[in-house]
């Protein structure tokens, strides 16, 4: 069958030049998501590899999204594969988590405190602390540029989830900035 | 606007996400609730911070190559490529090469392959206007014309006494590299010689495949691939590949 060998080249050059600008940033959310260099480069590989087998019948969305709802489902199975070890602990979020309030008592900041600038490190410890899938929805926003559609669609939930969990994950994100600049004091 | 709602709607309004509509609700709100207020000047700052600061990673570059290498054409390019590389390739990177090439080169796949493209190109060359480049039925016109556009210039062989009529030569893609076609006319019939160098100094017998209803015939010699096709019939095509090769034996190719 020359004529099918002949066009997967072609294939792979058009694959390649649709997706692969798009690896650090899949990279990125594979490091966020996992929080393990090893297990996120596993991860981006069957990503593309996975997104080279569809490629025919991708028509859109955007590659950027299409890119990290293949990859959030390899990463769903590796989650899975933790969950079958003792000392694992992804899902951190309890069931209960998303309708639990945004504020506490005990959390109540200061009105006039300006948040401290970070460094990158402190700011991706931070990031990678909050709990899915809090975490996986504010990275796609602030650090993807996704937006609430984009955000709704790559983790399958409806917009107003996405708007929920962005909150949340800006209010946890914001009392362990606080939190943070109280330790080093 | 309640604190609870304002707290959820904020960050559509923080990502330009909300309408005109919400968007004056939501200010009115934050006018009357420094708290909500305070809330909004950190996550602005948040947002700010985080877009300034390295939060990003850069995938590694083994990564990168273990991804390319899982791609069909990329996997196996640069082996590929080497079949039409050209003589101005270094001499001890080729002798390098061709230890781990002969093998690889002479794939039946990878034939195949180029087979198809054989006859892609010269399909194009049968559209108007696309046969030749260079116009000569003199050998000595044609084969300076690829001077400089390939590395090292084809053979080019005038067969006309035996009827096989030089009309020119012209310049192509096969694999994706640039590679000499040489054109003759049978009567009306076009022939299309591509002529390509590779790292390989073995001779290879003419074999005759047919293929989309032309006759390819290919063999090698002397670090060159040969692919002579057309629609003529297969005995016309060996009796073209056997007068070429004649030709080349006893030195007059230009």
């Amino acid at each position: 069958m020359p004529r099918k060998k002949s066009e997967d080249p072609e294939k792979a050059l058009r694959f390649r030049e649709a997706a692969l600008p798009f690896l650090d940033d899949t990279y990125t959310l594979a490091r966020y998501l996992l929080r393990d260099a090893a297990d996120a480069e596993d991860a981006v590989q069957e990503c593309y590899l996975r997104a080279f087998k569809h490629f025919d019948r991708y028509r859109g969305p955007a590659m950027k999204p299409w890119l990290f709802a293949i990859l959030r489902n390899v990463c769903r199975a590796e989650y899975a594969r933790r969950a079958g070890t003792p000392t694992s602990a992804i899902e951190d979020a309890p069931e209960c988590a998303e309708q639990a309030p945004l504020w506490h008592e005990d959390q109540e900041t200061p009105e006039t405190q300006i948040l401290r600038k970070k460094d990158s490190d402190t700011l991706r410890q931070l990031v990678a602390a909050l709990a899915e899938p809090f975490r996986q929805t504010f990275v796609l926003r602030e650090i993807q540029n996704l937006s609430y559609r984009e955000i709704a669609d790559v983790t399958e939930v409806p917009v107003g989830t996405v708007m929920s969990r962005l909150a949340r994950a800006r209010a946890m994100l914001r009392f362990a900035w606080i939190a943070e600049e109280e330790q080093r004091k | 606007m309640t604190c609870d709602e304002a707290e959820v709607l904020l960050h559509a309004l923080i990502d330009g996400e909300l309408d005109a509509s919400h968007i004056r609700d939501v200010e009115n709100h934050l006018a009357g609730c420094p708290r909500c207020a305070a809330a909004l000047r950190d996550y602005r700052n948040m947002s700010k911070m985080m877009a300034e600061g390295d939060v990003r990673y850069t995938a590694p570059a083994a990564l990168r190559q273990r991804i390319e290498a899982a791609l069909p054409q990329l996997k196996a390019s640069p082996d590929r490529r080497a079949v039409l590389r050209g003589f101005a390739m270094g001499s001890a990177v080729s002798a390098l090469a061709a230890t781990g090439l002969v093998a690889i080169v002479l794939r039946q796949d990878d034939m195949e392959r180029i087979q198809a493209e054989v006859v892609s190109a010269h399909l194009r060359s049968l559209q108007a206007g696309h046969l030749t480049d260079v116009v000569s039925t003199d050998r000595h016109t044609v084969k300076p014309w690829f001077n400089g556009k390939l590395d090292v210039a084809p053979p080019v062989v005038d067969l006309t006494a035996q009827g096989f009529t030089l009309i020119g030569g012209r310049l192509d893609y096969v694999d994706a590299r640039p590679i000499g076609a040489i054109v003759y006319k049978r009567r009306s019939h076009v022939i299309n010689l591509f002529v390509a160098q590779t790292v390989s100094t073995e001779h290879h017998a003419a074999k005759t495949d047919a293929l989309q209803g032309f006759n390819i015939r290919r063999w090698s010699e002397r670090g060159l691939n040969y692919w002579a096709i057309s629609d003529i019939a297969r005995d016309e095509l060996a009796e073209f590949g056997e007068k070429f090769e004649a030709a080349m034996r006893t030195g007059s190719a230009g």
